[in-house]
């Protein structure tokens, strides 16, 4: 038996022996312009035990010097929001810039903001899944995450902008003692359900795909325990907090085919109601608004409008939180190409074509219907300046960012170099993410700051608590991320051993071929890369049938 | 999968006719066996191996694999899930008890005019009634999917040897449990050899 403790061989692979750097930083090797050729989905040839101790290597050691300080920050920056929420639960709703006229304004931003971001998750988990895009395993588990942290922090908003927060269960249908139920025809009683749905279901799904690789960090820490026990040595406290809380996590999961089967139908079925709930989610979330009569809210473009901009919005979250990844933790380029990157850029490019089309679209139909408020409301409340004519808009800036940020910015991406450099495409994702907070901006603030009577209009100025709630939020946000790279499994080990080449039963590599025994027709082969056909090996024992 | 393996205490206090059946296998150390064990180094190895298994016509085995074998169904020979009609049923069911609830709450048990609309009109309760038809399937898929796979389970004879745990990381097994009516020691012991298997273990029960 060995005496070398395995964490020490991990640290030494994560310290980059074994990793091969890219000849052209520029070109990973995954950038494949034969559409003949399949790019690989994990660079440098890794193997099954390579992606387990990469990955599990992430969440057993220290990540590095950057990680400890930024967790720091992100934490202080959720306890200065949780304080502000503090705040506001004992003083009121007052503590916010909200006024008669602007009764909506950073709460629902933030929400709408958040819940939107909370969508690329369970958009790359389930709808990638049944197309089989198997580029999804770069970034699933992450965004899945990202999607449940995102919905906790839209969760605060709508909760706490109540008011009487006491009074905040009558969202539920609990029986009471006025014998009183919820009004069932309010989209934000829909809106409820469809979020609290949403939170329960990507959490799930995030957990049953974390099941198998709970199991890999489980036994790994047992495999170190049992090791120290052979040697004598004194069992480490971190390994037997892993093995039992990543045993209990797991739930006894033992790798077995026939749990696998039933397994991969349960996940086929999840990705298949989630992505009905996906769209549903944010059709719903967008009723809040276009059920109302307020003008620039009262429109049918919204839900498809909604959801493209989620999607946009959230895979800029992806990539701003993985871009950064990539670089600090080693070898996590190995998983996350530039091939990947690549892909979602180019779903930026669309999706934020999908809502330059409907701001268009939004002006036309506003015309279109003859109806004045609407049209006034485009004009007036967010086009033109102020500084152009004497009924313009006072938030012209808010809506021009958003222009520039959600449809001008991802132009650059018709480009092929700047789809393939992350420095690009982080930029455009920190702009994308930006805007996507703009819009949700416009469409509540400057629709409800001029509505209808003159007499009742006004001005939004958000008080340092918005502010200082809205930047805790992202650092509830940034604290539960850093804990995600740190503790739990980043990359979905399983599925990323699964798309290697040779995973596949019918893979004929040259170690594969020693244990060649049968030429058997098996359905469903895989190989479309004109190997040759299995043949008996002499060298194989007893291969006689 | 017996009741014994979940309540092992229980087990031992059932009448003699409920008992699981004395175990004849006993390993080289005179213990009860619970199973032969292989083990395979490449997917395409333990894939071949379990087309033998299986045309042996073994019942009572498993494949073991870091991940999920593409086709190891056919390989192994088994039938798809029912999952997905529990998963059906209880999302109906599900979705028709919400859409019930918000019936009779907006229409029976709490009259609310709104808008002057009708108390019942169903439109209003469409969004609702998916988004509990959704949860029920979700959680349907998750319970069902542990409960066919007898999960949770925390213990389990096969992780008495410590190079099972590479099942996680990157090698694949083939487990013959002893309750196999075609369980014969030397038999499955030259059916894993000639498979090419790199290791064969015993594995003892409890």
């Amino acid at each position: 038996m060995s005496s070398i403790h395995p964490d020490k061989v991990i640290a030494e692979q994560l310290a980059g022996i074994g990793s091969v750097p890219a000849a052209d930083p520029g070109d990973d090797g995954s950038l494949i312009d034969d559409p003949a050729v399949r790019a690989p989905l994990v660079l440098n040839n890794r193997s099954f035990g390579d992606v387990t101790n990469i990955v599990c290597g992430y969440a057993e050691n220290p990540p590095g010097k950057w990680w400890l300080p930024t967790l720091l920050l992100a934490a202080a920056t959720a306890g200065i929001g949780m304080a502000m929420i503090g705040y506001l639960l004992i003083t009121g709703v007052g503590v916010w810039g909200l006024n008669n006229q602007v009764n909506w304004a950073w709460d629902i931003t933030n929400f709408v903001f958040w819940i939107g971001i909370g969508h690329a998750g369970t958009l790359i988990s389930a709808i990638l899944c049944l197309f089989k895009q198997k580029w999804r395993t770069a970034v699933n588990r992450s965004a899945e995450a990202m999607t449940i942290f995102a919905v906790m922090c839209a969760g605060i908003f709508p909760a706490i902008h109540v008011g009487r927060i006491w009074f905040i269960w009558m969202v539920f249908p609990v029986p009471n003692a006025n014998a009183i139920w919820p009004n069932f025809r309010s989209p934000l009683l829909w809106d409820v359900f469809a979020v609290s749905t949403y939170a329960t279901v990507s959490f799930l799904f995030w957990y049953m795909g974390m099941i198998p690789d709970l199991a890999t960090l489980r036994d790994r820490a047992d495999r170190r325990l049992r090791r120290s026990r052979a040697l004598g040595e004194a069992l480490r406290i971190p390994d037997m907090v892993r093995a039992y809380v990543f045993g209990l996590l797991s739930l006894g999961w033992r790798f077995s085919s026939r749990h696998w089967h039933r397994y991969e139908v349960a996940y086929l079925i999840l990705a298949g109601i989630s992505t009905p709930l996906v769209l549903s989610v944010h059709s719903i979330v967008s009723f809040d608004f276009a059920t109302s009569v307020v003008p620039g809210w009262h429109t049918t473009i919204f839900p498809p409008y909604f959801v493209a901009g989620a999607i946009f919005g959230g895979f800029a979250m992806v990539l701003l939180l993985l871009i950064p990844a990539r670089e600090l933790f080693a070898n996590f380029k190995d998983f996350l190409t530039l091939r990947h990157l690549e892909n979602m850029a180019k779903i930026l490019l669309v999706t934020g074509m999908m809502v330059g089309f409907a701001y268009g679209m939004e002006f036309f139909i506003a015309w279109y219907s003859a109806s004045e408020p609407e049209l006034y409301v485009f004009l007036f409340n967010r086009a033109i300046p102020d500084w152009l004519h004497p009924d313009g808009a006072p938030y012209w800036w808010a809506y021009w960012s958003m222009i520039f940020c959600n449809v001008v910015s991802p132009q650059v991406f018709w480009w092929k170099r700047n789809r393939r450099d992350p420095r690009v495409i982080w930029a455009v994702a920190l702009l994308v993410t930006i805007g996507m907070w703009f819009e949700r901006f416009v469409i509540i603030v400057t629709s409800l700051h001029r509505a209808w009577l003159p007499a009742e209009w006004h001005m939004f100025f958000p008080t340092p608590v918005d502010i200082l709630t809205f930047a805790g939020s992202c650092g509830i946000f940034l604290t539960l991320f850093l804990l995600f790279l740190r503790f739990l499994p980043v990359f979905p080990i399983a599925e990323v051993k699964a798309v290697l080449p040779q995973a596949s039963p019918h893979h004929h590599g040259h170690e594969a071929h020693n244990n060649h025994n049968e030429e058997h027709g098996t359905p469903g082969g895989q190989s479309a890369g004109g190997h040759a056909p299995p043949r008996h090996h002499p060298d194989t024992p007893g291969g006689g049938h | 999968m017996a009741v014994a393996d979940y309540f092992p205490l229980p087990a031992k206090y059932l009448p003699r006719a409920l008992q699981p059946a004395p175990n004849r296998h006993l390993a080289a150390d005179g213990s009860p066996l619970h199973g032969l064990l292989a083990e395979f180094d490449t997917a395409p190895g333990v894939y071949h191996a379990a087309e033998h298994v299986r045309d042996a016509g073994f019942t009572a085995w498993d494949l073991h694999s870091p991940f999920p074998l593409h086709g190891v169904e056919d390989a192994m020979g088994f039938k798809r899930t029912k999952l997905p009609i529990a998963v059906g049923v209880i999302a109906l069911t599900g979705a028709g008890l919400g859409y019930l609830m918000q019936w009779w709450m907006s229409a029976v048990a709490y009259r609310l005019p709104v808008q002057g609309k009708p108390f019942g009109a169903w439109e209003p309760f469409t969004p609702i009634t998916f988004e509990i038809g959704v949860l029920s399937a979700a959680f349907t898929a998750l319970i069902g999917m542990l409960a066919l796979n007898g999960l949770p389970r925390f213990h389990h004879p096969l992780y008495k040897h410590e190079h099972f745990l590479a099942s996680s990381d990157d090698k694949f097994f083939i487990y013959i449990e002893t309750r196999d009516p075609k369980f014969d020691r030397a038999a499955v012991q030259k059916l894993f050899e000639q498979s090419g298997a790199a290791r064969i273990d015993e594995v003892t029960e409890g």
